[in-house]
């Protein structure tokens, strides 16, 4: 198998699925680049460049560089999708939904439950998501509790490559909107990536690492930090199970309360702020459904309820970093 | 309005400290003392100098991802400055915001904004806090010309000529937004046609000219401080960098951007203001030794600075919570 990073598996899912299905098309902001201007066309390929080469190859009628319009974008990539076409949208920052939201949960999400069952909109949005770029605070959200709260929009959260590709061709072939959230700071991870197109189905949860006595629920970028501290916790012969639920709507609800039934312990480690987000989720969900397991009060390892602060400093503590994990951990493991 | 001889040495103070500012920003992100990204207005001085000259510290503007040299057209403190660029303790915003946020209440700077579109609505608001307090004061948004895409310029577009507010629309058209070309990227004849078609009234100026700059801006203010309703200006400018700093910019060829070199802002003012025998070389050397000396002092406190304690990362989310 080779090696590719997880901005590569990106690509290639876009660049198998867009030789697959003429009716997928690309469109976003510079996702070609230099249109109308005096040097090279279409060779920026997204700021990030996950869509480096598709313009070159697909040309301007599928791969279409935009205005500064987000609802506009949204919007047509929802007409399209309603009408016939599998749109893959690219929101550059996911901070940016704010100008654009009302086309995402009013629209989009709505149509098939509105319309009585009668409509598909099989449209993704890729976006960028997380801490840890010193973007400050309109660049570094992780507001994927913001779509998971939306019926009707399913949303993933690829932690490597492998996901990366397979979770990205599944999203293009669903028939639902999907929200497809790539965490920046995972652009440049390498690891094995299959040539070939392969779809992961959502809602199956990937478990990293397994172990008896703790889990640890992790999402997108967070996930590697999780699993290093496991390995930490390993050399001291702590056995923690590592659990990457992939996509949050749908969510692998029967994966984590098995772990949880195995460990009793939970620790949640989530990006996103601690109201009301994915940490509060899944402990509600264990609450609920796993009461019985429970051995600990159940650790949530979240930022602060603040936005994202600029200095490096500052951001670096905002993060769940891996002191952070490591003392829950040990509080969990510690109750008795 | 008639410039003396002092107002002129405050424009050339100005414009060469945002180029001395920005072009030290290039240079310490490239060595790794500036974190995140940096977008940097050389090139476009004489827009935003021209247009906040005859601002008070009472008069609002709402700036952009670019925002350094609003910031100081404005009036904001250098070293603030260089400190919350590097994210350093006793920076403009403590730290936390960062090259894209950077805001001075004291001065009515409403902050940069790294959300493209961001800032005309809040110049709406802020213009009809003037309004309705009856300051004769005035809102300025500064947007580019990929802003004058954006839902949200439109809306405020129009909801200033239906509130009929003071608010100053600043679209500094320097060609591109990101790696796409305005040709490209806007429909219809121009950026301030479209202003127009909201019922305001509106020009188009040569950014590289601070004196045209300036006129521009004195009809837009005197409007406005009349209470009179909204104006839009399309400056024409160029983008003398990339995007950001470190785009390796294939999109462009060199000599378009020798060729906006060659109509730089800085030296304009100074043969205009030379020939015209207005100011001595001397006068403007002089200024840019001092202009040279205080960046270099801003860098060297910057960097020398602590990061800010940990202890403020959770304040300041509220007044009272
Ligand atoms: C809502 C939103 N969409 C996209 C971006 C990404 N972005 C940052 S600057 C920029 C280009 C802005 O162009 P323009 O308004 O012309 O300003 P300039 O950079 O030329 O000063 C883009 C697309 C953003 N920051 N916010
Ligand atoms: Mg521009």
């Amino acid at each position: 198998m080779a090696k590719k990073s997880y901005r590569q598996a990106i690509n290639d899912a876009l660049r198998q699925e867009m030789r697959r299905d003429p009716n997928v098309i690309v469109l976003g902001e510079d996702v070609a680049g230099g249109h109308g201007a005096s040097g090279e066309t279409g060779g920026v390929g997204g700021v990030f460049g996950l869509t480096g080469g598709l313009y070159k190859e697909f040309g301007p009628t599928r791969v279409l560089d935009t205005p500064i319009s987000e609802s506009a974008i949204i919007g047509a990539a929802s007409g399209a999708a309603v009408t016939g076409m599998r749109p893959v949208a690219e929101i550059m920052f996911v901070d940016f939904v704010g100008v654009c939201f009302d086309q995402i949960y009013n629209q989009a999400a709505k149509f098939r439950y509105m319309f009585g069952g009668k409509a598909k909109t099989p449209m993704v949005i890729r976006t960028a998501i997380g801490a840890g770029f010193r973007g400050g605070a309109q660049h570094s959200q992780t507001l994927h509790p913001l779509f998971t709260m939306v019926p009707g929009l399913k949303v993933v959260m690829p932690a490597n490559p492998y996901d990366a590709k397979g979770l990205l061709i599944s999203a293009i072939r669903d028939d639902d909107p999907v929200i497809f959230m790539e965490s920046k700071v995972l652009y440049d991870m390498e690891g094995e990536v299959p040539d070939e197109a392969y779809r992961i189905p959502f809602g199956e949860a990937n478990i990293v690492r397994e172990g008896k006595d703790l889990t640890f629920v992790a999402f997108g970028a967070m996930v590697p930090r999780a699993l290093a501290v496991a390995n930490t916790l390993a050399a001291e012969g702590i056995s923690v199970e590592v659990i990457d639920p992939r996509t949050t709507s749908p969510l692998d609800e029967d994966t984590i309360l098995e772990s949880v039934a195995k460990t009793g312990r939970l620790v949640v480690i989530d990006e996103s702020p601690p109201r009301c987000g994915l940490a509060a989720d899944i402990s509600s969900l264990v609450a609920d459904k796993g009461f019985r397991s429970l051995k600990a009060p159940i650790g949530k390892v979240t930022c602060p309820h603040t936005p994202v602060p600029f200095a490096p400093n500052l951001e670096d503590e905002f993060m769940p970093n891996p002191r952070r994990i490591e003392e829950a951990a040990r509080a969990v493991l510690a109750y008795s | 309005m008639q410039l003396s001889r002092d107002d002129l040495k405050r424009a050339y103070r100005s414009m060469f400290t945002i180029r001395t500012f920005e072009e030290r920003v290039v240079k310490e992100f490239a060595q790794g003392n500036i974190p995140g990204f940096a977008h940097v207005y050389l090139g476009q001085e004489a827009s935003g100098v021209g247009v906040c000259f005859d601002l008070s510290n009472d008069d609002y503007i709402g700036s952009t991802h670019r925002g350094h040299g609003h910031c100081i057209a404005k009036g904001c403190d250098v070293h603030g400055m260089m400190l919350e660029i590097m994210g350093k303790e006793g920076g403009l915003c403590g730290g936390k915001g960062g090259s894209m946020h950077i805001a001075d209440m004291s001065k009515g700077m409403l902050g940069a904004n790294a959300i493209v579109g961001g800032s005309p609505p809040i110049a709406v608001g802020a213009a009809l806090t003037q309004k309705l307090k009856g300051t004769g004061k005035v809102a300025v948004a500064f947007s580019g010309d990929g802003a004058s895409n954006q839902g949200t310029t439109f809306e405020a577009l129009n909801m200033a000529v239906v509130l009929k507010v003071p608010a100053i629309f600043v679209f500094e058209n320097n060609g591109y937004g990101e790696h796409t070309a305005s040709s490209y990227a806007v429909g219809g004849p121009s950026i301030v046609e479209r202003a127009k078609s909201f019922g305001m009234p509106g020009e188009v100026v040569d950014g590289s000219d601070f004196f045209a700059v300036r006129e521009a801006m004195g009809r837009a203010l005197e409007r406005g401080r009349a209470n009179e309703g909204p104006y839009a200006l399309e400056i024409v400018c160029s983008r003398f960098t990339g995007h950001f700093v470190g785009d390796p910019q294939a999109y462009r060829l060199p000599e378009e951007v020798a060729k906006a070199k060659a109509n730089d802002p800085i030296p304009r003012f100074r043969n205009a203001v030379t020939e015209a025998a207005l100011l001595e070389h001397a006068d403007l050397d002089a200024i840019e030794q001092e202009v040279l000396a205080e960046v270099e002092d801003a860098v060297q406190v910057g960097m020398a600075a602590n990061r800010p304690s940990l202890s403020t990362l959770e304040k300041d989310v509220y007044v009272r919570y």
